[in-house]
């Protein structure tokens, strides 16, 4: 497990599940349709990511496909330090 | 208005009796601090406890017939007494007093119990009929007074409220579970399932009849909507004018009382518009009271300013804080007798006092007008989750989402996509009747993740909306979408929670009777009929409503889009000007001790309450519903009982 998945996890844990355990959520879950975010959480989300990833994030990219599941907000933070790394 | 209460075949002693009658009435006298009075005749006790407000001389109850065969305890308002009493007169029914109490028993002896279908009133009621050995319990068409009864073997007992039945030898206030899986689905029990395991309410619009160790629960009147395809008013005009005509007479009826009527004023559509209606009647300077809150996104009161120097009334504001909600909240909850999962019954609790202490009894309000004639934000949202859903891949489709809930700006700041997800505008089968609710059910049922191992045990495999979709008519099917989510709205929520924790408790609290003019039946029954885009034109809610009252009402009123009447929630416990000292609801050792929620999952929660100042609405929903619950097993002090059984009794 990547250290960005694994901080990914414990965030949502804490703030999604409420100390429940992230560990067995399937990596492409949707994280919506398990009851886990809603308009407001997608904000905690964000908000989390660009804290503590030192991401900007612009509006368009607030979608489900870069934030529904733990894999894709695995691979968009990547992506995005990939982006700023070259 | 009043609290009733009674019994059949309680064993024991007369005097045990009489003991017991006494009780349940002392359990009440907030509903009716005005006068006691009970009525023990064999095996049938009733109990009255009086707020006096039409006939205040000679209206004392139980009333019987010259004869003493018929015995009536009565709650509510019968608004068309004076011309069901010219009939009755017209047919020889010779009459003591003036009270619409003895039109019921009067008009019982004429009709038997079918005399409830001429009745147009609030009301919950029980006839004993001596001769025949019988009691009947009835309760008014859309739910607003309450009706609870509770079977012991041959024991029957019956209540305003659960509390006077608590009263009663062998009824004890035990949680019921399975209601409490139900309230943190669709906010409130389904019936007539309770709070309380055993204790059922008799549903809106229902009958029972009790002989000896025989009981049948009967419906008399059932809410119904046109086929589709069938024919339906669509000319505006006519409409405009039944509509008119039709809210005029409800308002005058419910004018109808020997002391003086005031008025709920939000500054919404539908308090203007009964309180302009009861000016219309001939109301000059009526007395008008409104909530209003510190925090902007909740306060209307620049609408209510405008709405009550519109129609010169004289108004009073009652300001709401946060603590106060929060210091408020035990007593709400003891007067809901069940969980609940928004705080807005709480207001509406403090403005009843308000109104008490300003020497009022009754006041009209605009409650209904949503349901009846189509103004919830959730009617627009199917309409466009219906919209979206027939062309999944559109990307124009799901940007009007961002029409809907301009007062939620996180929910605003949303991109298409991801309001299409929250929306479920992909995935919710259309052919579901509950369609139209699937989002709210969904979002809500999230507030079950903190429920503890026990209660998840107790409540396995049970399916609350399997029993919501169970207590739909087969003609359902058959209805237009508006018309099912109306229907929702009306026959659940409604009665369930509108009407009772944030209606009747919080005002009877303190013997303040709301009096609904968009409840009349007729109302009810022609808006029925309506086309659906007279209702719902386009997003414009109410449309025929706004029509038919626009030359009534300032055009900012008639024209002011729906604002949800919503108070302070997790702001109530956490922050500045909070309740501080409810925070105990929440601590470790009292989650654990009651059993029914989730030591850690409950401290996470308030930990994040405590530092966020706003929470979700689930979150939001779980943190009341969480307090609520204790509160109520404190109140009650009742262990819970996880050991329950899923098949009931009713």
């Amino acid at each position: 497990m990547s250290a960005v998945e694994s901080d990914l996890r414990a965030f949502i844990a804490e703030n999604f599940m409420y100390g429940g355990d992230a560990a067995a959520l399937p990596t492409d879950r949707s994280l919506i349709d398990e009851g886990l975010i809603d308009s407001t959480g997608v904000l905690e989300l964000v908000s989390f990511l660009e804290e503590k990833f030192g991401l900007v994030i612009g509006d368009e990219e607030i979608v489900p496909a870069n934030l529904d599941s733990i894999a894709a907000i695995v691979a968009f933070v990547d992506g995005k330090h990939a982006r700023v790394a070259a | 208005m009043c609290g009733i209460a009674g019994f059949l075949d309680l064993p024991g002693a007369a005097a045990d009796k009489t003991a017991t009658l006494a009780r349940m009435a002392a359990a009440l006298t907030h509903r009716g601090p005005d006068a006691h009075g009970i009525h023990l005749d064999g095996p049938c006790g009733l109990a009255h406890t009086r707020l006096s407000i039409i006939d205040l001389a000679t209206g004392a109850q139980p009333m019987s017939t010259d004869d003493g065969a018929i015995t009536i305890s009565f709650n509510g308002e019968i608004f068309n007494y004076r011309e069901l009493r010219a009939d009755l007169i017209a047919q020889g029914f010779v009459f003591r007093t003036t009270s619409d109490t003895e039109v019921i028993l009067h008009l019982y002896r004429a009709m038997g119990p079918d005399c409830v279908t001429r009745l147009n009133g609030d009301f919950a009621f029980a006839v004993w009929d001596a001769k025949l050995g019988r009691l009947m319990l009835a309760r008014d068409r859309m739910g607003v007074r309450p009706l609870y009864y509770a079977q012991r073997g041959a024991m029957l007992a019956f209540a305003s409220e659960m509390k006077a039945l608590f009263t009663v030898p062998g009824i004890a206030p035990d949680l019921d579970l399975i209601a409490l899986d139900q309230i943190f689905t669709a906010w409130a029990p389904i019936a007539p399932r309770t709070g309380f395991r055993d204790i059922a309410e008799l549903p809106p619009a229902h009958m029972l009849l009790a002989t000896r160790g025989n009981i049948s629960v009967s419906r008399y009147w059932q809410l119904d909507f046109p086929r589709m395809g069938d024919a339906v008013v669509t000319d505006e005009a006519e409409a405009v004018e039944e509509v008119r005509a039709l809210l005029a007479d409800a308002t005058r009826i419910r004018l109808r009382a020997d002391v003086p009527v005031g008025a709920y004023l939000s500054g919404g559509l539908d308090s203007c518009v009964t309180t302009a209606l009861a000016r219309a009647e001939g109301c000059e300077n009526i007395r008008t009271f409104s909530v209003t809150f510190e925090d902007a996104e909740f306060d209307e009161s620049g609408f209510q300013r405008i709405m009550s120097e519109a129609l010169g009334t004289r108004h009073s504001a009652l300001a709401c804080s946060a603590g106060d909600i929060g210091r408020a909240l035990p007593a709400v909850v003891a007067h809901a007798e069940r969980p609940i999962l928004r705080t807005s019954p709480v207001p509406l609790f403090l403005l009843s006092r308000a109104v008490q202490q300003d020497g009022l009894k009754v006041v009209l309000t605009g409650e209904g007008a949503d349901e009846v004639f189509g103004g919830y934000d959730i009617f627009k949202e199917a309409k466009l989750r219906r919209f979206c859903a027939r062309q999944p891949g559109s990307a124009r489709r799901p940007r009007l989402l961002q029409r809907l809930y301009p007062y939620l700006p996180r929910l605003q700041s949303q991109s298409p996509a991801f309001l299409k997800a929250f929306f479920g505008t992909d995935r919710d089968d259309l052919s579901d009747p509950l369609f139209s609710h699937l989002p709210r059910y969904r979002t809500t049922t999230r507030a079950k993740a903190f429920f503890s191992a026990e209660t998840k045990r107790a409540t396995a495999g049970y399916d609350a909306l399997d029993d919501l979709r169970a207590t739909l008519p087969a003609e359902f099917a058959h209805w237009h979408p508006l018309s099912q989510a109306q229907y929702l709205e009306t026959t659940h929520l409604l009665p369930g929670y509108i009407l009772s924790s944030q209606g009747d408790r919080v005002a009877m609290a303190h013997g303040v009777e709301g009096r609904f003019p968009f409840l009349d039946h007729r109302v009810v029954e022609f808006a029925a009929r309506l086309s659906p885009e007279l209702k719902l034109r386009g997003l414009r809610e109410k449309h025929i409503l706004r029509e038919a009252m626009k030359d009534l009402l300032p055009p900012v009123i008639a024209e002011r889009p729906k604002q949800p009447y919503r108070a302070p929630e997790s702001g109530v416990f956490f922050g500045q000007g909070a309740a501080t000292e409810l925070q105990d609801l929440f601590a470790p050792a009292t989650i654990a001790e009651a059993g029914l929620f989730d030591p850690g999952a409950v401290s996470k929660l308030a930990a994040k309450a405590a530092r966020t100042p706003s929470l979700g609405f689930a979150e939001n929903a779980a943190l009341v519903g969480i307090a609520t619950t204790e509160l109520l097993r404190r109140r009650f002090a009742a262990p819970a009982q996880p050991a329950l059984q899923l098949a009931s009794s009713f």
